[in-house]
């Protein structure tokens, strides 16, 4: 098992940050930091942050709604949540690229208006928004579950407005786990590729994505240019994960 | 803190003044559903139902067609086989690994544990690039595979690698919390009767664990044949050679092919509804405790 461990997760890290350590410090900071290389930090962590943050709303009321209010197709409705795990993401870039471009379903309603989503920026946020919404609904979903409704009722009874009621009682115990989801959802999002390389029209300073920039600089063979890219990912994503226990840990202050 | 049973089952008498505790008023639950049906269509099933629309609309002929197209089959046999030796690869490791964390405490057993969730923190790309690194002609190990003629980036070998790398984690990520809340006992009672090692394993664990196993075996599936962008950096996507499926998909959206990349879609759709239908079944067995996020 360590040895499968070694050959599969150390060796590759190692083999990475080897690279990255014969780049050199001026190097490394000069590639790093490039325009190219800043504009695709601000596309893909501005546009996962947005995304995630959406999902954040949505993913919650739609938690809310799966836990708290009966309708028809719920179990269905509750099942799907989970498809965008199971769906893969090749498939998802495909199908959003085609109901949001100009002449799909979707997006000949907005093309009038001036809004094109497909191969924009917006395109990559609607396929983060899909690709991340389960790491959201999943997370708080379990919490609300758990959650016992006699403070809100006794909040009510004490005479809140549902308003209150929600800000004061409801909203403090899920904070945590809604950060968790969109923490969750945002790490997803700034590594995925598979549906954003589809659903963008990849020009660079404009809607071209660090994962995406790394895949070119590999098509070109500049190893050296995508390793740097890499580790900046890396490091981010590690510092989430650390963002990420943290928040839980923080949550766990409502239990017990 | 004993709630009024007038707010519990919600109903206000008539002239109740502004102390009476606020009931929330009855469209506001219509109006969130609206909502969150709304944002579901928008992100979810507009786009799962367009899969189907685009694969069908013309009926089964393209589909047909299709299937009669060599490159294309050749994709869905390279899609089957990487999930073939992948899944149960990373079954056993992920049995190994969860039987060796669960019920331990040990120096170094968080770590493992972060070290095992890697794979879903990293990059799917950043993974590629890294067998790359270390496989490729400039790479580790690319020295001494080019002077023995074994090619293992763009090539079958670096594909299965950066299948199994990238869902590696499911299996000892269900196991491992059933395994802890099953604790023990049963397994120590077992030994003190006159089990061993192996008996123990299959007659007490495995038993105990089949539904997390089979869920995280799921998933590994669903992972393993759909990942993407790992396999897509590895494998140079040679159309007949290196191109599973979900790369079939992208060349030919890309070559203006959008009937052959929808045929190519709906099976892997497919592939994701009976993951989630099996997901279904199997939490109605455990009574839903396996609800969560990965």
């Amino acid at each position: 098992m360590l040895g499968y461990l070694f050959v599969m997760l150390v060796l590759p890290i190692a083999a990475m940050l080897s690279k990255a350590s014969t780049i050199g410090v001026a190097d490394f900071w000069r590639i790093a930091t490039s325009p190219l290389a800043l504009s695709t930090y601000d596309v893909t962590f501005t546009t996962s942050l947005i995304a995630a943050l959406v999902d954040g709303v949505f993913g919650f009321l739609v938690a809310w709604v799966l836990v708290r209010y009966d309708f028809p197709f719920k179990r269905l409705i509750d099942a799907s949540i989970d498809l965008p795990f199971a769906l893969p993401t090749a498939v998802a870039g495909l199908t959003l690229a085609t109901v949001y471009s100009e002449s799909g379903w979707v997006g000949s309603l907005l093309a009038p208006l001036g809004i094109k989503i497909a191969f924009t920026r917006l395109g990559v946020g609607v396929a983060m928004m899909f690709i991340s919404l389960p790491f959201v609904v999943r997370t708080v979903q379990p919490v609300l579950m758990q959650m016992e409704r006699e403070t809100e009722e006794a909040a009510w009874s004490l005479g809140a407005s549902p308003w209150e009621t929600f800000w004061h009682v409801l909203l403090p115990p899920l904070t945590p786990a809604i950060l968790t989801g969109v923490a969750l959802g945002f790490s997803r999002a700034v590594g995925e590729f598979g549906s954003t390389v589809i659903i963008s029209s990849n020009t660079p300073f404009k809607d071209l994505i660090a994962p995406i920039l790394i895949f070119q600089r590999l098509e070109q063979y500049d190893y050296a240019g995508a390793t740097v890219i890499a580790v900046v990912l890396v490091f981010i994503s590690l510092l989430m994960l650390l963002v990420i226990n943290f928040i839980q840990a923080w949550g766990r202050r409502y239990e017990g | 803190m004993k709630a009024n049973p007038v707010a519990v089952n919600g109903a206000i008498p008539n002239g109740t003044t502004a102390r009476s505790p606020a009931k929330p008023k009855k469209w506001v639950p219509i109006l969130l559903i609206a909502i969150a049906l709304t944002f579901l269509a928008l992100v979810l099933y507009i786009p799962a139902i367009n899969v189907f629309y685009q694969a069908f609309h013309k009926g089964f002929g393209p589909l047909l067609h299709n299937l009669s197209n060599p490159t294309f089959l050749h994709a869905v046999r390279m899609t089957v086989l990487l999930a073939a030796i992948a899944v149960p690869i990373n079954t056993i490791f992920g049995l190994c690994t969860a039987w060796a964390l669960a019920n331990k405490q040990f120096r170094g057993r968080t770590l493992l544990l972060s070290l095992i969730d890697l794979p879903f923190a990293i990059s799917p790309v950043v993974a590629g690039l890294m067998l790359v690194l270390l496989y490729g002609r400039q790479g580790w190990f690319g020295g001494w595979l080019l002077d023995h003629g074994i090619r293992v980036v763009f090539a079958f070998p670096a594909m299965l690698l950066a299948t199994a790398f990238v869902s590696m984690p499911f299996v000892a990520r269900e196991v491992i919390p059933v395994l802890e809340e099953e604790g023990t006992d049963q397994e120590e009672a077992a030994h003190t009767l006159g089990a061993n090692h192996w008996q123990t394993f299959w007659r007490v664990t495995v038993p105990n664990i089949r539904w997390g196993l089979l869920y995280g075996i799921l998933l590994t599936n669903a992972r393993a044949m759909g990942e993407f962008g790992a396999v897509s950096v590895v494998s140079g996507n040679v159309a007949g050679k290196t191109q599973s499926l979900p790369l079939y998909v992208e060349e030919a959206y890309k070559g203006y092919e959008t009937e052959a990349a929808y045929s190519a879609a709906v099976l892997l759709a497919l592939l994701a509804i009976v993951t989630l239908i099996v997901k279904e079944i199997l939490e109605r067995k455990t009574g839903g405790s396996m609800r969560k996020g990965h």
